[in-house]
């Protein structure tokens, strides 16, 4: 690692930490229903909201309540999305004039912004209008983002309360989300982005005339659009001469700040923050990358303050930085060796003059540092957004944002599930070190007994489950095959990346794979569905467990949980479980790969 | 049951209202009036028309000009309506058949240089627009430039030089060269 990319890594960290505090607790008293500044400002839009919707606001609900409301409203999320995909050909602010999106890509899409995932078959500035980017995606950008926020506070309120039957409102907890969190970051976020360069406006694409005028091969279609083809199958193409770029705008800043911030990932453009109207310089992106694990990191923080001891949430957020750490370091460094073209005649030394390594599908303003450090942010937080294409990684530095997505999304994770999922490694932790000294585990003062550890064993199961019969299925199918761009062993990865990616709710693709086929829109959205309610409802299930046990005082056999040692015990049950489920299928994929690229020198 | 259904419907709605109508709206209200000039693509204007956007490049393969990244787009390189990368694996050997015909185009164009090619010079960018090269590129192609256009090498270097965007703060990022500027600045010459 060069002096530079170490440096920036640090930095990033230190001002990430440094956040952590202040939004957590800010985030502690929203959640607490306290007074929190915004109230003059937001609070008649809050109430507008209860009372137009007939929600009572102070009636508190049990876990199963929680859980059925939860679930209808984003059932009622999704069916929108999907609605205003077929229907946008009809609807206003089209100015490119883009047709309805096909039922199963709508249907993909739908599921993949409901579950916070942001997974895109699609090609955004190629297939959504404005008018479906803001009022269907924007918006699930928001409310998924504030339902994740929800579970894991409600899971949180199952650790404080005591001999309780409920824990919380739903509707309560998913509007003040909404209305106090997410809504302003993202409004003087996305003004800062509007600074910088990154677009925001209705107007049409807009149309320039190209300095040099250059040569290509335009493909022939016939009179419906589809392409002609010659004796051999080949596509026909006729000479061209390109004199005029039509630039794609549109009202993307808002959209890419709350992308950001809500973990989603989902891009305006198809290059997602490759793009330079949606990441445009040196200083969006280190916003933008802090933005994607702010909300995550905070909530540790709001964690400890909500069960009353901030040490313990920020034993979960060191054991989280532990794990991104140690990966992080492997990919830069990956990264920065891939000499992939020396025999080619390529100079790959990096200098004061070029960041060096391995460019491909890399832009020149963030090198490599930069990018690697997007890779391993945006897969160990369920963002999935990408500033370079994990795919055109070396093989190693695409297994560290592979593996960290297999690992569950808890380093961080999504707003809300990340933490959710960690409480729920935390709680195999205390019942692992509970077995090694035959004392019933307890966590915070609750008696983990054999109903919490069914449910929380069912979290850590399910997702695995489905990226691995979901990339069996992949690799034995024709349909499945079918999507492979990179062809042998990294075609393997691909599919192994896209059932992972979808599965774990993150969304980031390595994105040769065409996936948007019937079977990869189905396959995948299912994955989506799956891997997101299967795992909040056993989640809830345990916070309306806890919340009626009784408090158990602290004993000499009570393992602390807020110690280095306990840190240290939660990485190793993570990093366990990850290795176990996953090293035969990643040895598969980019191992074999890497080594290929070691006899080839 | 019912009122939770009632309950999810309206509060979608007027979270659509809140979150997908007011919020941009606002945001590009505000936008266009303090940033009008980023917020519609950062155009560069000249003689009242838009000749491109700093933050988009464009393709160049004439030896008179500074050439910029490979790009992945289709169906013709830097196509701004539709943004993408090759997304071909380091060991994929169409890619590295690629890199070594992007080598052999750079070097016939400039018989005489055999140094090695600067790695973004012959690989595809993420967004396929790439606005930047790194200086290294730059530089390895002011011989070239200088050539084409009867320049002594040194006024071209001095472009470059002019043109060189270093990390923000000496931190973030990587040093770089806007291509489409450069161009123009050799052009208006």
């Amino acid at each position: 690692m060069t002096a530079n990319g170490v440096l920036q890594l640090v930095v990033y960290l230190v001002v990430l930490l440094v956040l952590a505090k202040p939004l957590g607790a800010y985030m502690a008293r929203v959640y607490e229903g306290r007074r929190v500044g915004l109230d003059r400002a937001l609070g008649w839009l809050e109430r507008l909201i209860y009372r137009v919707s007939g929600i009572s606001p102070k009636a508190e609900m049990g876990w199963k309540t929680y859980a059925l409301t939860m679930l209808i409203f984003n059932l009622a999320g999704l069916l929108a999305v999907y609605a205003l995909q077929r229907l946008q050909g009809v609807l206003p602010l089209n100015p490119a004039g883009l047709g309805a999106v096909s039922p199963d890509s709508s249907f993909n899409t739908a599921v993949s912004f409901a579950t916070n995932t942001n997974w895109q078959g699609y090609g955004g500035e190629s297939t959504m209008s404005y008018f479906t980017q803001m009022l269907a995606l924007t918006v699930q950008n928001f409310v998924s983002a504030a339902t994740g926020m929800a579970v894991a506070v409600a899971l949180i309120r199952g650790f404080v309360r005591r001999s309780a039957d409920t824990i919380g409102n739903f509707w309560v907890d998913l509007t003040r989300t909404t209305l106090y969190i997410l809504l302003p970051l993202s409004f003087v976020f996305a003004l800062v982005l509007v600074s910088q360069g990154v677009v925001q406006t209705f107007g049409p694409y807009a149309k320039v005339a190209v300095v040099q005028p250059t040569e290509y091969d335009e493909p022939v279609t016939d009179k419906d659009g589809k392409p002609v083809l010659d004796e051999k199958g080949q596509a026909k193409t006729k000479k061209s001469t390109l004199t005029e770029q039509a630039i794609a705008v549109g009202p993307a800043a808002s959209q890419i700040a709350i992308k950001q911030l809500g973990t989603n990932g989902g891009g305006f453009f198809n290059a997602n923050s490759a793009h330079p109207f949606e990441n445009s310089t040196p200083l969006t992106n280190f916003l933008e990358l802090l933005a994607i694990l702010l909300i995550p990191a905070a909530l540790c923080y709001t964690f400890g303050a909500m069960v009353g001891d901030t040490r313990q949430g920020w034993a979960i957020l060191a054991a989280m930085t532990v794990i991104f750490v140690g990966l992080l370091v492997v990919c830069v460094v990956a990264e920065q060796n891939g000499h992939v073209f020396v025999k080619q005649g390529v100079d790959h030394t990096v200098s004061a003059l070029q960041a060096g390594g391995n460019m491909e599908g890399k832009e020149v303003r963030f090198g490599i540092a930069s990018s690697a450090l997007w890779a391993t942010a945006t897969t160990s937080a369920s963002n999935g957004s990408v500033n370079a294409m994990h795919d055109s990684f070396t093989p190693i530095g695409g297994l560290v944002p592979m593996w960290l997505i297999q690992l569950g999304e808890v380093v961080y994770g999504g707003v809300g599930s990340g933490l959710y999922g960690m409480l729920m490694f935390a709680i195999i932790a205390v019942f692992v070190a509970g077995l090694m000294v035959g004392r019933t585990p307890e966590y915070l003062g609750k008696k983990i007994e054999s109903y919490e550890m069914k449910m929380s064993s069912l979290v850590i199961l399910i997702t695995p489950a489905l990226v691995l019969i979901g990339t069996s299925i992949g690799v034995v199918t024709a349909a499945g095959k079918a999507g492979i761009a990179n062809s042998g062993i990294h075609g393997f990865s691909e599919i192994l990346y896209a059932f992972s990616s979808a599965s774990n709710n993150n969304g980031s693709a390595f994105a040769g794979l065409s996936a948007n086929t019937p079977f990869y829109n189905t396959a995948l959205g299912l994955c989506m569905l799956f891997g997101r309610y299967w795992l909040a409802v056993p989640v809830l299930a345990i916070a309306g467990a806890l919340a009626r046990k009784k408090i158990v005082l602290v004993g000499a056999g009570t393992l602390p949980t807020h110690t280095p040692l306990f840190v240290g015990l939660l990485v190793g049950v993570v990093l366990l479980v990850g290795a176990l489920t996953f090293v035969p299928a990643l040895a598969l994929g980019p191992i074999v790969e890497h080594l290929t690229l070691i006899a080839a020198k | 049951m019912l009122t939770h259904v009632r309950a999810a419907i309206v509060s979608l709605v007027l979270f659509t209202v809140v979150t997908g109508v007011a919020y941009p709206a606002i945001v590009t209200v505000i936008a266009q009036l303090v940033f009008p000039h980023q917020a519609n693509g950062s155009l560069i204007v000249k003689d009242g028309k838009p000749v491109g956007s700093t933050l988009i490049g464009q393709p160049f393969d004439d030896p008179k000009y500074f050439w910029g990244r490979p790009s992945a787009t289709s169906p013709f390189a830097y196509n701004a309506g539709a943004s993408g990368a090759s997304n071909l694996s380091p060991t994929n050997a169409d890619l590295i058949k690629a890199v070594q015909g992007r080598v052999e185009a750079l070097r016939t164009a400039d018989p005489g240089n055999a140094a090695p090619v600067p790695v973004d010079l012959v690989t595809a960018s993420g967004s396929g627009l790439d606005p930047h090269i790194s200086p290294a590129a730059a530089l390895y192609q002011v011989r070239r430039v200088a050539r084409a256009r009867k320049l002594d090498e040194a006024v071209v270097q001095r472009l470059v030089a002019q043109h060189t965007e270093g990390r923000l703060l000496g931190l973030l990022g990587e040093p770089r060269v806007n291509v489409l500027g450069l161009n123009l600045a050799l052009d208006s010459r």
